[in-house]
């Protein structure tokens, strides 16, 4: 009777936020699930049709623009994380080694830990400008600099360069929360392993590689997971830095995610008769999935490597 | 005699050399470090320069130069002044002040139900006996895997039939509010905390006649201050950072910021020509990014408590 009373008054604090979380969280999850599958699938009056089938999915890998999305974000994630991450590393190595100047150093990286995405994403658009018709209007920051007349980020901008601007902006704004982490790592090691090595006179670079880098490995790894995952969901950096102020961003530069929010509001069916929504529900299980095994194959490699 | 002194001016000279050598690597060492950050952190600030650089350019000056200026031939405070008042029909006749009282209207609804949803919960599942306790923690830390993306569709599904998308009253608000309002990993990050605090206190209050909503709120809450403080202001940026979604399912009226920042800020007295006036834009940015600065540098603790046990901002 008492416990009872007990668990009615606890489920009574869990009330509301568990009644929020099953509607907007739960059983959305499952939803999504259904929703890839049943290729029939009417978002206007939500019912899911008749047909339970992989036709979604067939559909989405057949769509050039899928694929193509599917690249995009690839490329972001296994060049800036890996990119970033070594800058970071090198950079935390070489503030921590330092004494004068190395507060205000430190200041400058720790800027745009805090930024809007969208908003400084459009100062690179901005840096990267270059007028369409040319002599009208003056060449930006970075065409000045480099005496060039390349379009960058502009419509008419090739898959390589407009993806090399969105790669420098993604490895600058992924900078300063890694250089804290390491920076924080590398104060944590004990002075003695230091010490002992330079009475072996063990050459510096040594010194990163068999001390330093063995001994922040349980950092490393913790910074690639989180990166990983956070650069597979990749969007507003790419419509911020190469999509035009206005409009909808161009298909050739969507990612994973852009592909899924571009299916939101389309409610009919295509010519193949497969609902916009249960393509763009079989893209986010598809990219859930691909998150999924990135993580767990991150932890597997670290258990095998880090060292404690 | 003379031998021994020859000898150990030989050894000291070859001493000096090493020391030398050593110095000189040293030396070229630090050079070489302070080359390299001294780049890096040069191009970490060069898009700040140039955002506040073209901010204050005037529009003759970015519409009309053929050579891009380093710094403001003429100092144009009063883009500022514009960007606050600049409306277009496009996105329903409103300036920068509604969108600001849209953001924070939101952002104060959404932190103040979330911190309170996260507190009790976390609060229930750290300290309170129940049947299915366990279980209910279990399922929360398997979701909070679960990447936001995966959940958009559906959500715009609910939130589209309960009348909400597109609507010209609260119900924008709301659903831009609701789908969020209630984070697993805040209340992960609340429960860690919660169960710091020694069982020996809740007993003690117990004994005392206290319940458990008032141990809650009188011990509990002032002993996590400061995880609580990391939770507001997460929420806080989270919100003012906040695109796509309200973006997607708000009434052009009550969108946030973002979407302003997002606007294309033509030229209204160069009608015709619909040229984007950069330095209207940067004038923007520097609106939107001056006041997480400001956050940054007064709760830079919080921030980076919370930021570093999430590995995502906001």
């Amino acid at each position: 009777m008492l416990d009872h009373k007990r668990d009615l008054k606890a489920w009574l604090y869990l009330l509301i936020p568990l009644f929020l979380l099953t509607i907007f969280t739960f059983y959305p999850l499952i939803k999504t699930f259904l929703i890839s599958l049943f290729s029939e699938y009417n978002a206007l009056t939500d019912d899911f049709g008749r047909y339970f089938d992989l036709y979604a999915y067939t559909a989405i890998f057949n769509d050039r623009f899928f694929i193509n999305a599917l690249t995009n974000t690839l490329v972001i994630v296994f060049v800036s994380v890996p990119a970033s991450t070594i800058l970071a590393l090198l950079i935390a190595v070489s503030l921590n080694s330092i004494k004068p100047l190395q507060k205000i150093f430190q200041t400058i990286f720790f800027i745009p830990y805090v930024t809007n995405a969208l908003a400084i994403g459009m100062v690179f658009n901005v840096m990267f400008s270059h007028p369409l018709v040319g002599g009208v209007a003056a060449e930006g920051l970075i065409n000045t600099l480099f005496q060039t007349a390349i379009d960058w980020v502009g419509p008419t901008a090739t898959v390589e360069r407009w993806r090399t601007v969105v790669l420098i902006y993604t490895i600058w704004s992924a900078l300063p929360f890694k250089i804290l982490v390491f920076i924080g790592g590398l104060q944590n090691i004990s002075k003695q392993y230091y010490d002992a090595a330079k009475i072996d006179a063990a050459p510096k670079w040594k010194v990163m590689t068999r001390i330093t880098i063995p001994l922040l490995s349980p950092i490393i790894s913790y910074i690639l997971i989180t990166s990983f995952i956070g650069s597979f969901k990749a969007y507003e950096s790419v419509l911020s830095v190469v999509g035009t102020v206005g409009r909808s961003l161009d298909r050739n530069r969507w990612t994973a995610v852009a592909y899924v929010y571009d299916k939101i509001g389309i409610s009919g069916l295509d010519i193949n008769n497969i609902s916009y929504y249960s393509r763009g529900a079989a893209a986010a299980v598809v990219l859930f999935f691909i998150i999924m095994i990135f993580t767990f194959l991150n932890l597997y490699i670290s258990k095998k490597t880090v060292h404690y | 005699m003379a031998k021994a002194i020859h000898l150990n001016i030989n050894q000291d000279y070859q001493f000096d050399q090493k020391l030398k050598i050593q110095r000189t690597a040293q030396l070229f060492r630090n050079i070489l470090l302070y080359t390299f950050l001294t780049v890096t952190a040069f191009v970490v600030i060069v898009p700040f320069y140039w955002m506040l650089n073209v901010s204050f350019q005037s529009s003759n000056e970015v519409l009309n130069s053929l050579n891009v200026s380093f710094f403001p031939k003429v100092f144009s405070p009063q883009n500022y002044l514009n960007v606050f008042l600049y409306s277009s029909a496009a996105q329903g006749n409103i300036d920068f002040s509604r969108y600001l009282f849209n953001t924070v209207l939101v952002a104060f609804f959404t932190t103040l139900g979330g911190t309170f949803f996260s507190i009790l919960v976390a609060f229930a599942l750290a300290r309170l006996n129940f049947k299915g306790r366990d279980l209910i923690f279990t399922i929360l830390l398997a979701t909070m895997m679960i990447p936001g993306e995966m959940l958009v569709i559906s959500n715009f599904v609910t939130v589209s039939r309960l009348g909400w998308v597109n609507a010209n009253d609260a119900g924008s608000y709301l659903a831009v509010i609701i789908p969020f309002l209630v984070s697993i990993f805040h209340i992960y990050l609340l429960r860690q905390t919660f169960k710091q605090i020694p069982n020996e206190l809740y007993y003690a209050a117990k004994v005392d006649g206290c319940t458990d909503f008032k141990y809650l709120w009188k011990v509990m809450v002032p002993m996590a201050k400061s995880s609580i403080v990391t939770i507001i202001i997460l929420r806080i940026m989270g919100t003012w950072n906040a695109y796509i979604w309200q973006d997607i399912v708000a009434n052009e009226k009550y969108k946030l910021v973002t979407t302003w920042l997002r606007s294309s800020f033509v030229d209204l007295a160069d009608t015709g020509s619909g040229r984007v006036l950069t330095n209207y834009q940067m004038a923007a940015t520097v609106i939107v990014t001056v006041p997480l600065l400001l956050l940054f540098i007064f709760f830079r603790k919080y921030i980076m408590s919370g930021v570093s046990r999430s590995g995502v901002k906001g």
